[in-house]
């Protein structure tokens, strides 16, 4: 049996939710080999190859790869599937942009988002915003799956897999890219973050989210998250949206502030391992769930935490 | 051009969803439902650029129960022109959902469909990108911005990092996310047009599409627990507690 897994990287350098995603195939068993589509990507090969439990890394140079479009990514991967009895992608916005294409040139039904592996057809994967888990058996003769990273822990280790070129598709391809904006920052990777500091609605604008959250994050060397309405709103950018239809996390420590707990946000975050709030509602949601709980004014509390830690 | 939405029947996202005891699925009995939320804010896109003249008519798809008529109803209330209704009683897997879509796209023949990224009650993410495959279109996916360039689209998609644009040649799909648009309430007189609407009631069989699921549900149980904590009185305390516990 073999496996491949795609790389989640940014062409210099490899995404952690790829070492993640190779834990989930190792779960599934079989030889692993990890497909690196880049344009200038070698350091990201090289560091895939690193990665334990790796047989080989395929290494396919383009332009049309630099930024993963996935139409590219689709052509490249089909054909090489007839070598594969799984296709594993994270379940990043890149997987989950490309891996469905996969699986229906395929013709296979794919298993979305899995949380894990119980053995080579059965998989448990939440649905309902994470509401209920559901146990699925897939009797497709190729699997195709993507794997939330939060819900799987890099191995520890080093592996020294070979890396091979391989051929790409060159195009054309019906889709192009034109630009992009990127969160530029020092702080942690919001997705893998041992800690998060998350603000809701009540930081009331982006000022404000700025003045109280970040000073605290950073205070902690955590991660920034918001909720939908945060974000909705303005005060914070799209990429910390935490949720059901956001980023899921699991850090060791996440603090909610100034957010209610509706189930869409706790869906994103409710397997972290010591959860905070602070909330001026000692009847809010979150509160049900916080292992932690301050009630009251975030604009008093946040400035006196941030000071005393 | 001509648009074709795709709207699905789900749980309202306000009610909390219960797993039934003989762990066989979620309990839907009763519950109020709703058109998915993503729907919404497609068939929403598709009305503005119809009032922008960019589109000229709007079909809506549903492929669900007897009921999923209402769902349809919905949209045609916000502005949908026609809808078919692909009745069926089965859960029908993304992928089924995808090459029902393809038949419809075959003899309807739009320029650009726009679907919701996900459905809020299986949380696949999957059926706009494997329409775009069995296709052969580009697609863009977690759409927060579209905007027509000549005879291109111009889509600003919701990435992990920020903000990501790309240039899709038609025909398109588009996915849509959370910021695209904030659909409208449909109006009272708008919802008494809509009931005269054109609504073609089809079964998968017309279109040759075996919906027969792929994947076996072998069983749905509640997720972990969490238990609420303690309240802690102040800072001082909060820090006391997080060092206790090693959190910090
Ligand atoms: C399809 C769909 C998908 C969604 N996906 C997501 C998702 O991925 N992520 C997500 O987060 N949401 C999501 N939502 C939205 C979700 O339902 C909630 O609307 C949202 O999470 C609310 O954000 P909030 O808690 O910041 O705001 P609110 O619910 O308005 O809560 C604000 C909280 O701040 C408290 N507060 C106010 N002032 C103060 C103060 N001075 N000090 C302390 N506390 C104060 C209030 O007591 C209140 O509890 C989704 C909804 C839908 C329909």
């Amino acid at each position: 049996m073999a496996v491949l897994v795609l790389a989640e990287h940014s062409n210099n350098a490899l995404n952690d939710a790829t070492a993640r995603t190779v834990v989930a195939a190792r779960a599934f068993g079989g030889d692993i080999d990890v497909l690196v589509a880049g344009h200038n990507a070698r350091s990201a090969a090289d560091a895939a190859a690193k990665i334990p439990g790796v047989r080989k890394v395929l290494h396919a140079e383009g332009e049309a790869f630099s930024h993963a479009l996935a139409e590219a990514v689709e052509a490249l991967v089909v054909p090489l599937m007839s070598g594969y009895d799984a296709f594993f992608a994270p379940a990043t916005t890149t997987g989950k942009n490309v891996a469905p294409r996969v699986a229906a040139k395929l013709d296979v039904m794919q298993v979305s988002e899995i949380t894990k592996v119980i053995d080579a057809s059965t998989f448990e994967r939440p649905v309902y915003a994470g509401n209920a888990i559901m146990t699925v058996k897939s009797g497709e003769a190729k699997k195709v799956v993507t794997v939330r990273g939060a819900a799987f822990q890099a191995a520890a280790g080093s592996g020294a897999a070979v890396v091979e070129s391989i051929a790409a598709p060159s195009g054309p391809f019906k889709a192009a890219f034109v630009s992009e904006e990127l969160q530029k920052s020092d702080r942690p990777e919001l997705a893998s973050a041992k800690r998060v500091v998350s603000g809701g609605r009540a930081l009331a604008s982006a000022e404000q989210f700025n003045q109280y959250i970040l000073p605290l994050a950073d205070k902690l060397g955590a991660a920034v998250g918001a909720s939908r309405a945060a974000v909705d709103a303005g005060y914070a950018p799209n990429d910390f949206q935490v949720g059901q239809t956001g980023k899921v996390v699991a850090p060791d420590l996440y603090v909610a502030i100034g957010i209610s707990g509706a189930i869409q946000h706790l869906a994103g975050m409710k397997d972290s391992k010591v959860i905070v709030a602070i909330n001026k509602d000692d009847e809010a949601p979150i509160f049900q769930i916080a292992d932690y709980a301050l009630v009251g004014d975030l604009f008093k509390i946040v400035p006196e935490l941030t000071s005393k830690l | 051009m001509k648009v074709l939405v795709p709207v699905k029947r789900v749980i309202d996202p306000n009610v909390r969803p219960r797993v039934k005891a003989d762990g066989s699925g979620v309990d839907l009995a009763n519950i109020k439902m709703a058109m998915n939320p993503f729907c919404e804010i497609a068939v929403e896109e598709a009305v503005r650029m119809k009032e922008k003249s960019i589109v000229t008519e709007i079909v809506l798809v549903s492929i669900g129960p007897a009921q999923a008529q209402e769902t349809i109803r919905i949209g045609l209330a916000m502005g949908g022109d026609r809808g078919i209704l692909v009745q069926t009683d089965m859960a029908v897997e993304p992928l089924a959902v995808a090459k029902i879509l393809k038949a419809i796209v075959d003899s309807e023949k739009p320029d650009l469909v726009i679907t919701g990224k996900q459905a809020i009650d299986d949380d696949s993410n999957q059926t706009g990108q494997m329409l775009a495959a069995l296709l052969d279109w580009p697609q863009g996916t977690f759409a927060s911005g579209v905007t027509k360039e000549g005879d291109k689209l111009n889509v600003t998609r919701e990435v992990d990092g920020g903000l990501q644009t790309v240039s899709l040649s038609l025909p398109a799909v588009i996915t849509t996310d959370l910021r695209l648009n904030e659909p409208r309430f449909a109006s009272l007189p708008n919802i008494m047009k809509a009931k005269k609407k054109l609504i073609d009631v089809k079964t998968p069989a017309d279109y040759g599409v075996d919906v027969t699921p792929r994947l076996q549900v072998v069983k749905v149980a509640e997720p972990k627990k969490r238990e609420a904590g303690e309240k802690v009185a102040d800072v001082d305390a909060l820090i006391a507690k997080l060092k206790s516990v090693g959190a910090i």
